[in-house]
C-alpha cells in the first residue's frame, strides 16, 4: 500500500485534504453547496481541453474553474441563483462532453476525468499541489476572521466596513484553486463530497470556530486517507469510496440526524413556529432531538 | 475611541439637516431634521415602509442621500463609521452554525482584521465587557443558532457594543418579542444610556413599550416627521398635521393609540374594531 | 459546403434512428418543461439537479444487469425521490446540504457501476453513454412506454394543475384548503423522478438539468400568467429537443464526417433561450407574477 509508485498519491493527497477541508469550512458556514458542487463542473471543459490539445491538465482545469468563479459570482444577475448556477453548470459539462467526443477519447479517460484515480498526480506535479494547498490554507488561515463574520452574518460584516463582492471573489477564488489541484485525484463528480461532508459534520461536533476548522480538516484527512487504502485494497474507483465514505461520515457524526423520524420532522417544525410567533423560552439552549 | 473625536459640550453627537432620499424615483424622507445629544433615548416611530430602515441606513453612510447633511460627532457619516453601532432588523443565524455567542461578540471587534490573532487578549477583555453589558454571559457559550431571539439579539447588541460605539441603532428589535423580552429589552436599553452614556435610536412601530425609558420621538409619516419629547409630538394638532387629516390620540394608563377621527367628530367609535393603526397616505409593500 | 448547409428532409425523417430520437426527445421536453415550471416556482433547482444526477447510478445498473436502460434510470430516480420526500424537501436550510450528501453518495455509486460495467462486460463505452446520453442509440421498441408515460404524466399535471400549483405557492394555504399536501408532494416527486430518467436517456443524466431548468427559467421570465408559462416552457423545449437532433445530424456534414453530440447541441440551445429571455426582459419588461429571487440584500450595492 506504501509502495513506492503510491507514495506521490498518499503525499498529494494529504495536501489536498489540507486545503479542501479548510475552504470546505467555510463553504458550509456560506451554505454555497450548490455552488461548491458547480465549480468543478465548470472545470471539467478544462480538463478535457487539455486532453484534445495536449496542454498541461492543471493550466485548463484552473482556467475553466475561474471562469466558473466569474459565472457563479455573476450569476445572480441572470435571475434566480440556483436557476442560473444549474444552467451554467450543465452548459459546462455540455463543453466539456464536446471536447471529449471531439477527441475521441478513450473511455477510461472519460471516466478519470469524472470520478477520480488514484494516480491522478504524477510525480512532478507533486510540488505545485504541495504549494498550491499550503497557500490555500495559508490564505485562509489568515483571512479567518473577516471571512468567518462575512460568511456567518453577511449584513453585520457590512457594518463592520468588510466588502462584501471582496469576500466573495477570495472564497470563489479559493475554492476554485482547491477545486482545479483535487480534481485529478478526487474527479469531477466528487470534488464536492471532500468538501462539503467533512465540514458539515465538523459543524456538528463543535461551536468553537478554530475548533471546527481543525476538526473539519482532520476528517477530509481522514475521509481522503481511508479512500486511497480502500480504493487500493478493493481495485475499486476512489470515487466511489469517496461519495459513499463522506454520506457515512455525515450520517454517523450527526448522530443519526439525516434521517429524522416524520414525527421528528414535524416537532421541529411546531416548535420553530413557536419561537417565530412568541419567542422562544428563556432558555433554549438544548434541544431534545439536535 | 479616540478622545480627539469628542465634540464640544454643545455639539451634538448626531446632527440631520433637511435630509433627503429617493429611492427608485419615489421620495422616501423629506426635509427630516434631527439632532441627538450624548445620553439620549430617541425612538423613531412610523409604520412599515414610513422610512424608518432608510433614515437609519443613510445614518450608516449606506445609503445615497437626495438632499440635506447628516454630521456625526462634527464630521461626515462615512469618517464616523466606528462611533456607529447597527443591529439589523431580521436577526435569525442557523441552527447549526459553528459559532457561540462570544465568537460573534469577538469578531465585533476582530473581524475585519487579517492576519493571525496578535491581540486575542484584548479582544476577549472586551468581549467579557460587552457580554456583562447585555446581560448575556448565562448563554456566551451556546451556539448562537439555538438561542431564542430575544437573546440572539442581544448577542448582536454585544457585538455592536465591542467597538465601543458613541451611537447605537436598533432596527425594529422589539418585533417579534414576546412580553418579557420586551421588557427586558427596553430595560437594557435604559440602562445603556443612563449608564453607559450611550446615545441610541430605535425604530418601532408601536411606541408603547418603548415610552418609560424614551426621552425623545421622532414620528416619521410617509417620509416627513415630527420631532420632540413625547408630550410635544403625541397631540392631535401636530399628528393631524403630519398625517394630512384630522386624528384622535387617546391616553390611557399612560398609553396612547392615534386613530382616524371618525366621521362622526372625535371620541365617537361605532365599533369595537376600530383599533386599526391609521392609514398612511402613501401605503407601500 | 451547399450541402453542409441545406437539410436532406426526407433522408432526415426517414432515418429510424431520428424518429426514435424524436418521439422520445418530444416526450422529455414536455415532461421536463411542464414539471420544470413547479419545481422553480418552489425553488427546488438543486433537488431537481440531484435528481438526474442520482439516476445515474441506475443507468450504470442498467449495463451491468443487461435490463433496459429506462428502468434503470427510472429505478434510480424514484428511489431518489423517496429518500427526499422522506428527508423532508421543506427544510430549506438543511436541505441543500443533505441534499449534497445524498448527492454525492449516489454518484459515487454510479462510479462504481460504471467500473465494473467497463471491467466486466463489453459495454466499454457506458460511462459517456449515462452520463452524456445517447439519444440517437435508443432503441425503438422504447419510444411506444415512454408515449405511454409521457401522456400519463400531461394528464396527472392537467388533473392536478390547481392544487399543484397552489402547494407550489403556499402549502400551509393548501393545507387549509383540505388539499392532501403530503400525497401530492409525493406525486411530484415522483414526476420529477420520472422526468429527469427520460431526460437522462435524452441529453445524459448529469445533463438532465438543462432540459428541466432552461426552458421554464425562460417561460417563467416572458410569460405573464401561470398557464402561458406551461404552455411556453413546453414550446420552448420541444424547440430546442428537435432543433438539437436536427444540428447534431445535420453536424455531420460540417465538420468532415465526426458530428457533434445531440446533448451538447439541446443543452446549448436552453440556455440560449434562456438568455434570449433574459435579455427580452430587459428591454421590453416581462412578466409579474412569478416568485422570483429575492432582491439582492440592500447592503450589496453599496460597500
Amino acid at each position: 500500500m506504501f509502495a513506492n509508485y503510491m507514495l506521490p498519491t498518499w503525499i498529494a493527497a494529504s495536501f489536498l485534504a489540507l486545503a479542501a477541508g479548510a475552504i470546505g469550512y467555510f463553504t458550509v458556514i456560506r451554505r454555497s453547496v450548490f455552488a461548491a458542487h458547480a465549480l468543478p463542473l465548470s472545470a471539467f471543459p478544462g480538463g478535457a481541453a487539455a486532453v484534445l490539445t495536449g496542454i498541461d491538465p492543471m493550466i485548463g482545469l484552473l482556467g475553466f474553474a475561474f471562469l466558473g468563479v466569474v459565472f457563479v459570482q455573476q450569476s445572480s444577475r441572470l435571475g434566480p441563483k440556483d436557476l442560473a448556477i444549474g444552467l451554467l453548470l450543465s452548459s459546462f459539462l455540455a463543453l466539456g462532453a464536446l471536447l471529449l467526443s471531439l477527441t475521441g477519447a478513450y473511455a477510461p479517460a472519460v471516466y478519470a476525468l469524472l470520478f477520480g484515480e488514484v494516480l491522478g498526480i504524477p510525480h512532478r506535479e507533486l510540488l505545485p499541489t504541495a504549494a498550491v494547498s499550503l497557500l490555500v490554507l495559508a490564505v485562509t488561515v489568515l483571512s479567518f476572521r473577516p471571512l468567518l463574520l462575512q460568511s456567518a452574518a453577511a449584513d453585520l460584516a457590512t457594518i463592520c466596513g468588510i466588502n462584501r463582492a471582496g469576500m466573495e471573489w477570495l472564497f470563489l477564488g479559493l475554492l476554485a484553486i482547491v477545486t482545479a489541484t483535487a480534481l485529478p485525484v478526487v474527479g469531477t463528480l466528487l470534488v464536492f463530497t471532500l468538501l462539503v461532508a467533512p465540514a458539515a459534520a465538523a459543524q456538528r461536533l463543535s461551536a468553537h470556530p478554530a475548533r471546527a476548522f481543525l476538526i473539519s480538516i482532520a476528517l477530509a484527512e481522514l475521509l481522503v486517507w481511508s479512500a486511497i487504502a480502500l480504493s487500493y485494497w478493493s481495485n475499486w474507483p476512489l470515487g466511489f469510496f469517496v461519495g459513499t465514505l463522506g454520506a457515512v461520515l455525515f450520517v454517523v457524526l450527526r448522530g443519526g440526524g439525516l434521517l429524522p423520524s416524520p414525527s421528528g420532522i414535524r416537532a421541529r417544525l411546531s416548535r420553530r413556529e413557536t419561537s417565530w410567533h412568541h419567542g422562544a423560552g428563556p432558555n433554549s439552549g438544548t434541544r431534545p432531538d439536535g | 475611541m479616540p478622545s480627539s473625536s469628542t465634540p464640544a459640550p454643545t455639539e451634538p453627537l448626531l446632527q440631520i439637516e433637511n435630509l433627503g432620499v429617493r429611492l427608485g424615483g419615489r421620495q422616501v424622507l423629506e426635509g427630516l431634521d434631527l439632532s441627538l445629544e450624548s445620553g439620549v433615548l430617541c425612538g423613531l416611530i412610523g409604520e412599515n415602509g414610513a422610512g424608518k430602515t432608510t433614515l437609519l441606513r443613510s445614518i450608516l453612510g449606506l445609503q445615497r442621500i437626495a438632499s440635506g447633511t447628516i454630521r456625526l460627532a462634527g464630521g461626515s457619516v462615512g469618517k464616523a463609521r466606528d462611533l456607529v453601532g447597527y443591529v439589523p432588523q431580521k436577526i435569525a443565524f442557523d441552527p447549526q452554525l459553528p459559532l457561540r455567542t462570544r465568537d460573534l461578540v469577538e469578531l465585533g471587534l476582530s473581524g475585519r482584521h487579517f492576519g493571525l490573532p496578535w491581540r486575542r487578549r484584548r479582544y476577549q477583555a472586551a468581549t467579557k465587557a460587552a457580554l456583562a453589558a447585555v446581560g448575556a454571559e448565562h448563554f456566551a457559550d451556546q451556539r448562537l443558532g439555538r438561542l431564542s431571539g430575544g437573546q440572539q439579539q442581544r448577542a448582536v447588541i454585544a457585538h455592536a457594543l465591542v467597538r465601543e460605539p458613541r451611537l447605537l441603532l436598533l432596527d425594529e428589535p422589539l418585533a417579534n418579542l414576546d412580553f418579557r423580552s420586551t421588557t427586558s429589552l427596553v430595560q437594557l436599553l435604559g440602562t445603556l444610556v443612563r449608564e453607559h452614556g450611550l446615545t441610541v435610536l430605535v425604530t418601532a412601530h408601536d411606541m408603547n413599550p418603548l415610552l418609560p425609558v424614551l426621552d425623545r420621538l421622532v414620528y416619521l409619516v410617509g417620509g416627513r416627521a415630527a420631532t420632540g419629547t413625547v408630550d410635544e409630538v403625541v397631540r392631535p394638532d401636530v399628528l393631524s398635521g403630519l398625517y394630512g387629516y384630522p386624528v384622535t390620540v387617546l391616553r390611557h394608563h399612560g398609553r396612547f393609540l392615534v386613530l382616524p377621527d371618525a366621521p362622526d367628530g372625535p371620541g365617537e367609535m361605532r365599533h369595537a374594531g376600530t383599533e386599526l393603526p391609521p392609514p398612511s397616505p402613501r401605503e407601500e409593500a | 459546403m451547399l450541402q453542409a448547409l441545406a437539410v436532406d428532409w426526407s433522408a432526415f425523417f426517414a432515418d429510424s434512428a431520428v424518429q426514435t430520437a424524436l418521439v422520445i426527445g418530444v416526450c422529455a421536453a414536455l415532461i421536463n418543461a411542464s414539471l420544470g415550471v413547479f419545481t422553480l416556482l418552489r425553488g427546488h433547482a438543486f433537488a431537481g439537479h440531484a435528481l438526474g444526477d442520482i439516476s445515474s447510478a441506475g443507468g450504470a445498473a442498467s449495463f451491468l444487469l443487461g435490463i433496459s436502460a429506462l428502468w434503470g434510470f427510472l429505478g434510480m430516480a424514484w428511489a431518489a425521490a423517496l429518500a427526499m420526500a422522506w428527508l423532508g424537501l421543506r427544510e430549506a436550510r438543511e436541505r441543500d446540504l443533505a441534499t449534497g450528501i445524498v448527492l454525492g453518495a449516489g454518484l459515487g455509486l454510479t462510479a462504481l457501476l460504471l467500473y465494473l460495467a467497463m471491467t466486466t462486460t463489453s459495454a466499454s463505452g457506458s460511462t459517456v453513454t449515462v452520463l452524456f446520453g445517447s439519444l440517437f442509440a435508443l432503441p425503438p421498441s422504447l419510444a411506444p412506454v415512454v408515449l405511454l408515460l409521457t401522456f400519463g404524466t400531461l394528464c396527472v399535471i392537467v388533473l392536478g394543475y390547481r392544487p399543484l400549483l397552489l402547494i407550489a405557492a403556499d402549502a400551509d394555504l393548501a393545507r387549509a384548503q383540505g388539499i392532501p399536501v403530503a400525497l401530492l408532494e409525493l406525486v411530484y416527486l415522483l414526476l420529477l423522478g420520472l422526468a429527469a430518467a427520460i431526460s437522462a436517456m435524452t441529453v445524459g443524466a448529469i445533463l438532465a438539468t438543462a432540459l428541466l431548468l432552461g426552458p421554464a427559467g425562460a417561460a417563467l421570465q416572458l410569460a405573464t400568467r401561470p398557464v402561458w408559462a406551461f404552455l411556453l416552457a413546453a414550446l420552448l423545449a420541444v424547440l430546442a429537443v428537435v432543433l438539437g437532433i436536427l444540428l447534431s445530424w445535420q453536424s455531420y456534414y460540417w465538420f468532415s464526417g465526426t458530428s457533434w453530440p445531440v446533448s451538447f447541441f439541446i443543452v446549448l440551445l436552453t440556455l440560449l433561450e434562456y438568455l434570449g429571455a433574459g435579455l427580452w426582459t430587459a428591454f421590453w419588461g416581462g412578466s409579474t407574477w412569478t416568485t422570483a429571487a429575492p432582491p439582492p440584500s440592500a447592503c450589496a450595492e453599496d460597500c
